[in-house]
C-alpha cells in the first residue's frame, strides 16, 4: 500500500507540475484530470473507496468536463501559446517557487519524523460515510445545500432570458 | 496459485467475451437492420456473411492512419483510447454469475459512473483536437449531451441503490431473488434506458456525429484503426449498458433452468437487440429538443422516482 501511495503521489506532483507549465490549456487540462485521478488511487490505496469514486465522478468527471467545454468553446489556438510562453518568465515563478520548496522541505522532514509516518486506515465503506454525513455532519451537509441552492438560482438569474430577448424573434422557437 | 490462475482465467474470460460480442454486433447490427428494412445485409463473406467482421477488421487495419496536420497530435491519438479503455474497465465490476466477475468492489456501481463519465473526455477530446470546426462541433454537443445525461443516469440507479441497500453490482442482483427491480423501479429503468443511449451517443441520440449535418461529427478525421477504435467502443459502450440494464433491472443471472451465467448473457443479448431496433425505428431529435428533454422531464422523473422510493422504503421500514 505505501508502495501504491508514493507512485500515485509521484504521479499527482508531476502532473500538478504539467499543470501549471504546460503552454497548451488543454494538455494543462489533461495533467490536471491525470493528477486527480492519482488523488483517487491515493484515497483507494488508504481504504476510502467511497471518496475515491466521487472524487472521479464530480471532479474528473463532472467539473473538469465543463473546464474542458469551456476552453473548448474559446478555441483559441497558436497565438494563446505565444501570449502564455511570454507570461511565464523567472521572475513570475521564481518567488512562489522558493516558498513551496519551504513546504516541501517541511512535509519532508514530518514523513521522516517516527510518528508522522503514514499508516494504513481500516477500509470505510459507502454506509459508514453515509451515517455519518446524514447523522453527524448534518448541519455540514444542509449548510452547504444551501449554498450550492444559492449558487443555482444565481446562475437562472445570470442565464434567464429578458422580456425584450423573447420578443425578438426568440418568441416562436419553443 | 490455483486461485490467481483461476483468477486470471476470469479476466482474460471477461476481457475475450465482451471484445467477441462488441467486435460480433457489427455484423449483428448490419443483419438486423437490413432484416427491419427488408433487405439482406452483408451475405457474402463465409456463412451467413459471419466473416464480414473479419474482412472489415482487415480492411481497417490496412487503411491509411492519417494524422491531419492541423491536428492536436497527443491528444488526437489518445482521444480513442479513452472510450475503450473506459468502457472495458466497467466491465470489471460486472458479476457474471455468482462469484465469477473480475473485482468483487462495494462501489461498484459508482465506479461504472465514474467510468462512464471518463469517457465523456474521449469524445469531447477528439472533437476538439481534430481541428475541424464540425469535429469542434460535434465535440462541445457531446460534452453537453454526456454530462447532463449523466446527471439523470445517476439518479436513477439510486432507487435501485436504495432497495438493494448496496453498490455492489453482486448484492443488487442478490436482492432481486423475490421480484425484478423492473418493476417496482419501472421509472428508473425507463430513465436509464434513455440516458444510457444518450451516454453511449447512439441513434436516436447520436447528435455528437449527425452524419447529415456534421459529416461524422467528432470522428471526421479519423480512420483506419483509430476510426475503428472508435467504433468498438461505441458498440462496447452498448454491451455495457445492455449487460447493466440486465444486472440492476432484470436480475442479472437469476433464472429458471439454465446456469447463471447463460441467463445473463440471454438477457443482455435482448437489450443489444433492442438498441439496435431503436436505431432502425426512431428519427434523430434537434439539439435544443434533447436538452429540454434532459433537464426538463427527466430529471423531474428521476428525483420523483428517488423520493418516491426512499417514502416508500421508510414507510415500510426496510
Amino acid at each position: 500500500m505505501i508502495t501504491v501511495f508514493y507512485i500515485s503521489a509521484a504521479v499527482a506532483v508531476i502532473s500538478t507540475v504539467m499543470v501549471i507549465t504546460k503552454l497548451n490549456a488543454v494538455h494543462a487540462l489533461l495533467y490536471l484530470i491525470v493528477s486527480l485521478m492519482s488523488v483517487a488511487v491515493i484515497f483507494f490505496a488508504f481504504g476510502a473507496p467511497f471518496v475515491a469514486a466521487l472524487e472521479l465522478i464530480i471532479y474528473a468527471g463532472a467539473i473538469m468536463v465543463l473546464f474542458v467545454f469551456v476552453i473548448m468553446m474559446l478555441n483559441m489556438g497558436a497565438r494563446t501559446v505565444e501570449e502564455e510562453k511570454q507570461l511565464i518568465t523567472p521572475e513570475i515563478w521564481l518567488g512562489p517557487a522558493t516558498l513551496t520548496l519551504v513546504l516541501l522541505a517541511e512535509f519532508i522532514y514530518l514523513l521522516l519524523d517516527e510518528e508522522g509516518k503514514v499508516s494504513v486506515i481500516n477500509g470505510i465503506g459507502p454506509k459508514e460515510v453515509g451515517t455519518s454525513l446524514l447523522g453527524k455532519y448534518l448541519l455540514g451537509v444542509e449548510l452547504a445545500s444551501m449554498l450550492l441552492l444559492a449558487g443555482l438560482v444565481g446562475a437562472y438569474h445570470l442565464g434567464r432570458r429578458s422580456p425584450q430577448d423573447r420578443e425578438q424573434g426568440l418568441a416562436g422557437r419553443d | 496459485m490455483n486461485d490467481v490462475t483461476g483468477h486470471l482465467i476470469i479476466i482474460f474470460g471477461v476481457l475475450f467475451a465482451f471484445m467477441t460480442i462488441a467486435g460480433g454486433l457489427i455484423w449483428v447490427e448490419r443483419r438486423l437492420l437490413a432484416m427491419w428494412q427488408d433487405r439482406y445485409g452483408p451475405n457474402r463473406v463465409g456463412p451467413f456473411g459471419l466473416f464480414q467482421v473479419i474482412a472489415d477488421m482487415v480492411k481497417i487495419f490496412a487503411k491509411e492512419d492519417w494524422i491531419p496536420p492541423f491536428a492536436d497530435k497527443p491528444v488526437f491519438v489518445l482521444a480513442p483510447v479513452i472510450i475503450v479503455l473506459s468502457a472495458l474497465m466497467s466491465f470489471t465490476v460486472l458479476p457474471l454469475a455468482p462469484g465469477v466477475g473480475v473485482v468483487d468492489l462495494n462501489i461498484g456501481l459508482l465506479f461504472f459512473l465514474a467510468m462512464s463519465s471518463l469517457g465523456v473526455y474521449s469524445i469531447t477530446l477528439a472533437g476538439w483536437a481534430s481541428g475541424s470546426k464540425y469535429s469542434l462541433l460535434g465535440g462541445l454537443r457531446a460534452a453537453a449531451q454526456m454530462l447532463s445525461y449523466e446527471v439523470f443516469m445517476g439518479l436513477s440507479l439510486m432507487g435501485v441503490v436504495m432497495m438493494a441497500g448496496s453498490f455492489n453490482l453482486g448484492d443488487i442482483v442478490e436482492a432481486q431473488k423475490g421480484m425484478w427491480f423492473c418493476i417496482p423501479q419501472f421509472l428508473g429503468l425507463a430513465v436509464f434506458i434513455i440516458s444510457g443511449v444518450a451516454e453511449t451517443h447512439r441513434l436516436p441520440f447520436d447528435l455528437p456525429e449527425a452524419e447529415s449535418e456534421l459529416v461524422a461529427g467528432f470522428h471526421a478525421e479519423y480512420s483506419g484503426i483509430k476510426f475503428g477504435m472508435f467504433f468498438v467502443g461505441e458498440y462496447l459502450g452498448i454491451t455495457l449498458i445492455s449487460a447493466l440494464i440486465a444486472t440492476l433491472f432484470f436480475g442479472g443471472w437469476l433464472g429458471p433452468v439454465f446456469p447463471p451465467i447463460v441467463w445473463f448473457f440471454i438477457k443482455t443479448a435482448v437489450f443489444i437487440c433492442g438498441f439496435i431496433l431503436l436505431r432502425a425505428s426512431l428519427p434523430r431529435p434537434r439539439y435544443d429538443q434533447l436538452m429540454a428533454l434532459g433537464w426538463k422531464v427527466m430529471l423531474p422523473l428521476s428525483l420523483a422516482n428517488l423520493m418516491v422510493t426512499a417514502a416508500v422504503l421508510l414507510a415500510t421500514g426496510k
